[in-house]
């Protein structure tokens, strides 16, 4: 059995972050990830971040995944296991993983004595007609094509979904030579940033709000979509369809957070809309209603790299303190980050984010 | 257009009508209907389609989602063969040369 002080699951943004603090307070940390590479969704952004210079403003997302990977490798006390997934979490602290090295699996049991939980977010479907024809891809199917493996998803994509990833991804689809014919969204407003929306509009994409996706056709392949204008109760009207030709449909409506291994531990568990779906409880430092288990990022509730970074340091600096690994300046920093993530907070698209934290802190 | 070509859970192909079918049989309860039609219990373990069968699921039965609880989870999270569990206990099941 592999002992540690504290075991971080998920090498995202947030589980870096969770990572480096603990190192630095003094902890003996381990930390797992199901990929092959540390990082998560950072290493497909391919775009500068907002913000202050504390969350890497200027810098392009998997420029901020390479610098916290080099940080933590620059740490004794921080083992890290690549292609590892966690299994299962069992009372008293024992966890289950799958480590796969080559073609050889192997199966490991570590006891910790606290636990970060940074799994991050899945991402929502929808239900329309034809929904498992091939071509139509997840948001986050397209980037990882795209920005990992240098493959373009098609030739003509319909984006379903203008919060920022929509956005986003079809600017870089766009970047990329691929034709976007429009992007749709069932609210009545865009729901990304302005900036965003601006860059595509300018590159000639229509953004059409208050439309749904009805269906897609094609006999192997999706070769239409067919979208409608939706009433104040989000059902589609007829006679205001309209039809693209397209030979992919790239769903972008929002995530939710994954939330199994608090279910399994018996976290107290909470629906908050705001937030994108089931959420552990938690108080102000990351701590869930199960001593020991602390949770961060996505997993706590769907924001930004930026937020996670700072819920992480969070999570790793109480998590250490709370095992008698007390960073130097522990006071100083704690309330640093709780400023800061108050500030990124502040702005009036986070006006849902602080509604859903009120509900689900205790 | 019928729900029969609207796929919910893509890795056992249950649709939006076969839950409005098991529903109009009497089985409310996520527990119940998976069951019945094995939703969100094939490889993906519902991480792609349990929101959507809960969001269905609550516009059907008329009742809000949080009512909903996304029912049990256990161990483990994916899928493994038994095998990897039969081999590795063969060797104690621990690694600890890490």
């Amino acid at each position: 059995m592999i002992q540690t002080d504290i075991l971080v699951i998920g090498g995202g943004p947030s589980g870096l972050s969770a990572a480096i603090a603990a190192g630095k307070s003094g902890a003996q940390v381990l930390m797992v990830d199901r990929s092959p590479q540390f990082g998560g969704q950072l290493m497909k952004q391919t775009h500068m971040f907002f913000g202050s210079e504390n969350q890497y403003a200027s810098t392009r997302g998997f420029e901020i995944g390479h610098k916290l990977i080099k940080e933590v490798k620059s740490y004794k006390n921080i083992k890290i296991l690549p292609s590892t997934t966690a299994l299962g979490i069992y009372e008293g602290g024992v966890i289950t993983l799958e480590q796969k090295i080559g073609a050889e699996e192997f199966y490991l049991k570590v006891y910790a004595k606290s636990l970060i939980i940074a799994t991050g977010a899945l991402e929502k479907s929808l239900p329309f007609a034809n929904n498992d024809l091939p071509g139509i891809y997840g948001a986050g199917a397209v980037q990882t094509f795209m920005n990992e493996y240098l493959v373009k998803p098609g030739k003509r994509v319909l984006m379903v979904g203008a919060g920022n990833i929509g956005l986003i991804i079809s600017y870089q689809l766009l970047q990329a030579g691929v034709e976007v014919a429009g992007i749709i969204d069932a609210s009545p407003e865009i729901g990304g940033y302005l900036v965003h929306a601006s860059k595509v509009r300018r590159s000639g994409v229509p953004i059409l709000t208050g439309y749904t996706i009805l269906r897609a056709d094609g006999t192997d392949h999706i070769e239409k979509a067919t979208i409608a204008k939706v009433d104040q109760h989000w059902k589609p009207i007829s006679g205001t369809e309209i039809e693209f030709d397209v030979d992919v449909l790239c769903i972008s409506v929002g995530l939710t957070p994954s939330s199994a291994f608090f279910w399994q531990i018996g976290c107290e568990m909470l629906y908050v809309k705001e937030l994108g779906g089931y959420v552990p409880r938690r108080n102000e430092y990351l701590q869930t209603t199960v001593k020991n288990i602390y949770v961060a990022g996505d997993s706590a509730g769907i924001e930004e790299a930026s937020s996670a970074m700072v819920e992480g340091s969070m999570a790793g600096l109480a998590a250490s303190q709370a095992l008698g690994f007390k960073h130097t300046s522990y006071e100083n920093k704690m309330q640093g980050l709780l400023q800061e993530i108050q500030d990124l907070r502040g702005g009036e698209k986070s006006t849902h984010i602080r509604e859903g934290y009120k509900k689900a802190s205790f | 257009m019928t729900n029969d070509n609207i796929i919910l859970c893509r890795c056992e192909d249950v649709s939006v009508q076969d839950i409005h079918n098991v529903v109009a049989e009497g089985y409310h309860t996520l527990e119940e209907i998976k069951r019945v039609t094995r939703v969100g219990m094939g490889p993906c373990q519902g991480r792609s389609c349990l929101m959507m069968i809960l969001r269905e699921l609550s516009i059907i039965t008329n009742q809000p989602i949080e009512n909903l609880l996304p029912d049990t989870y256990r161990p483990p999270t994916k899928s493994v063969s038994f095998d990897f569990f039969v081999d590795n206990s063969k060797e104690g099941g621990s690694k600890d040369d890490f």
